[in-house]
């Protein structure tokens, strides 16, 4: 823990703990309106709807270390890396909510989720962050400035090739990029040693000649050390470097998954290295906080996210005939 | 000053203007640096901007495709080349899904401007995986303007509105139109153009030749098929008027109702395959507006819904061309 402030803990645990209420707040409102008989297409958040709790700590270990000016690409399951990039949250959830004040004006939903005033950007294609984040290093190194990119990925992504050309092309050309691979053991339904040849997608780093390392995600703080390492040597121009972060995702792939694929037993177990109850524990036994002052953190960040939802619930949908606009930039 | 210059000069000209007024344009691609592009296309770049602006890159489309994305999110202006048409398909995903809908995801929050340039057309027994044109798959996404031209004049224009376009920009350049030494080119593709830079707006047709009997609505070679053609009907009295769209996207939708509404008569010819694409578009298009004012049914010739073979009696066969286009305005004009 040397070198971390007890600030910056205290603010990566704010940032992990308004992720988690964020989401478990997201989780059971996408359930309003869906019931008796389960409608994708309905309630205030309609079409699918991929949550990060539990993975939490790859997303505020990385984030810690950037700037606006860096960028974040992510995936579909994209909440917390925004969240720790620094995107308007107001914005993101109306976006989320089809709401005309979203990001985009309900144009992109959960799974497209542009803030370009703090360089964040998300896909739902598999494996799409890795060239985009790769050519956001291509414009760094011409434009000769110290940014760095983050491509974000499930351990899924990496088999897309997609992966390997943008790792070998980073390498190439050493660009400040850093390749975070989320490993939640679950490629949706199919377990990732059923998917992939090596235990850890760390190890494929050697085949670029970058550094790769594995890393434990129910520790933020060791994810913040190796991100730090990473970062730094991103914008000392010395090229990429790939993490790769083992996290449990605590909900299904998508709300609505019957998770048929894993038992309670195991979901149970792995909630047991939460990596915010970890962190929580930390600051209260070494008396960075107590429990008092936690509790008031706490109560602020959940009142903060229940105004939050509510803007998005009381804004008003985009007027239909906005969905024709836009398709080209005019001017 | 102009000068009768190859399309291939013409391209790598408008871009090094470009690149020397906007050091936001950088170019990447499959041997774009010390080849030129395999199609000449990026001739003499790296010597004048050296290997930071013009980069070759690996084997690796997706990689550099969703680069240029990457790049053009951070204020860039991105040329990649994608060597063959052909080859879209390890790097469509960047393309369709992400290039061309990025701007409307994010309601006009991100800009795209970056222009994809690519290899199209056949006749050279280069068979099935090296001479399609498929401008119409890129046509059909929104999202992607399509520019497509027939001469070094129009190149050196349509690619400098490209470079200057905030959108993400398909540019088709037909291997058989650039005037390379070592691949058949007709001489009429190589015309004046200026030394300075210039512009054609997107979105503009051209007339290449007026006629009063019959509008033919083509693109890239089949413009010269269709002047050839035209040219050996002229002596059996029958008037031809020739529009080279020049882009898809956006499309001169007045210049080609103006025409058939003075003509009567609709051929669209097109070296792309024919179902679901830029023949049938036009053809509903007109019809929509003015079925009841044509003397015959709107007809189209294009590539027959095979891939493309590879011997030249094969080839020839099912390659659009002077004589079918003939045969196809006689039966019209009965």
């Amino acid at each position: 823990m040397a070198g971390i402030s007890n600030e910056t803990l205290l603010s990566m645990y704010k940032t992990m703990y308004k992720i988690r209420t964020y989401e478990e707040a997201l989780g059971s409102i996408y359930y309003e309106g869906k019931s008796p008989a389960f409608d994708i297409s309905a309630g205030p958040i309609p079409g699918e709807l991929h949550l990060s709790s539990g993975q939490e700590a790859t997303a505020v270990g990385v984030c810690t270390h950037l700037n606006p000016e860096d960028a974040v690409v992510s995936t579909h399951r994209a909440h917390h890396f925004a969240i720790a990039k620094g995107v308007s949250l107001k914005e993101m959830t109306a976006e989320i909510f089809g709401k005309a004040t979203g990001l985009s004006s309900g144009k992109g939903g959960h799974m497209h989720l542009f803030d370009p005033n703090v360089n964040f950007s998300c896909s739902g294609i598999v494996g799409a962050s890795f060239p985009q984040a790769t050519g956001i290093g291509i414009a760094a190194k011409i434009q000769g400035k110290d940014y760095v990119a983050v491509a974000v990925g499930g351990d899924g992504a990496a088999n897309q090739g997609t992966f390997h050309e943008s790792l070998n092309l980073a390498a190439l050309w050493k660009l400040p990029v850093i390749f975070v691979i989320e490993d939640n053991s679950w490629a949706i339904s199919v377990e990732k040693d059923k998917s992939t040849s090596v235990g850890k997608n760390s190890e494929r780093a050697k085949a670029y000649g970058i550094p790769g390392v594995y890393v434990d995600g129910a520790n933020v703080i060791a994810v913040y050390e190796i991100a730090k390492e990473a970062v730094e040597r991103a914008r000392r121009g010395e090229g990429p470097s790939l993490i790769e972060v083992k996290v449990y995702r605590f909900r299904g792939h998508f709300e609505g998954d019957p998770q048929l694929y894993r038992t309670k037993e195991d979901l149970e177990e792995a909630k047991l290295k939460d990596p915010l109850k970890n962190l929580e524990k930390q600051l209260i036994d070494r008396k960075i906080i107590n429990e008092d002052k936690l509790k008031k953190t706490q109560d602020k960040i959940e009142m903060e996210i229940a105004e939050i939802i509510e803007f998005a619930r009381q804004s008003p949908y985009p007027e239909p005939k906005a969905a024709l606009e836009n398709v080209f930039h005019r001017g | 000053m102009a000068r009768k210059l190859p399309m291939y000069k013409a391209i790598s000209e408008a871009i090094a203007q470009e690149m020397e007024k906007d050091n936001s344009i950088f170019v990447m691609g499959e041997d774009i640096g010390a080849y030129g592009g395999i199609f000449g296309a990026t001739t003499g770049l790296l010597q004048k901007f050296g290997n930071e602006r013009v980069k070759d890159t690996p084997i690796s489309e997706s990689a550099f495709i969703g680069g240029a994305l990457g790049a053009a999110s951070k204020g860039m202006r991105p040329i990649a080349e994608l060597m063959f048409v052909d080859f879209f398909g390890v790097a469509m995903d960047q393309i369709y899904n992400h290039i061309a809908k990025a701007h409307y995801m994010s309601d006009g929050h991100v800009k795209m401007p970056i222009v994809i340039m690519t290899a199209i057309g056949g006749g050279y027994s280069d068979a099935a995986q090296h001479s399609q044109c498929l401008y119409g798959l890129f046509a059909h996404v929104p999202g992607l303007k399509i520019v497509i031209p027939s001469n070094s004049y129009d190149a050196k224009g349509l690619m400098i509105s490209s470079l200057r376009d905030d959108n993400p920009v398909m540019y088709f350049f037909h291997k058989g139109l650039m005037g390379l030494g070592w691949m058949p080119s007709p001489d009429e593709a190589a015309v004046e153009v200026p030394e300075e830079a210039y512009t054609i707006p997107l979105g503009e047709a051209k007339i290449v030749k007026e006629g009063k009997d019959i509008t033919i609505a083509t693109v890239s070679r089949m413009v010269y098929e269709a002047l050839w053609a035209t040219k050996e009907l002229e002596n059996e009295g029958i008037s031809a008027e020739i529009i080279d769209l020049r882009t898809l996207v956006p499309l001169d939708k007045k210049a080609l109702i103006d025409s058939v509404k003075k003509t009567g008569r609709l051929l669209v010819v097109d070296e792309d395959y024919r179902s679901y694409g830029m023949t049938g578009e036009i053809v509903s298009l007109v019809s929509e507006e003015m079925a009841h004012n044509l003397k015959v049914p709107p007809r189209r010739l294009a590539y027959p819904d095979v891939p493309i073979p590879y011997s030249r009696t094969l080839e020839k066969f099912v390659l659009p061309d002077k004589d079918k286009i003939k045969i196809i305005i006689k039966e019209m004009m009965k």
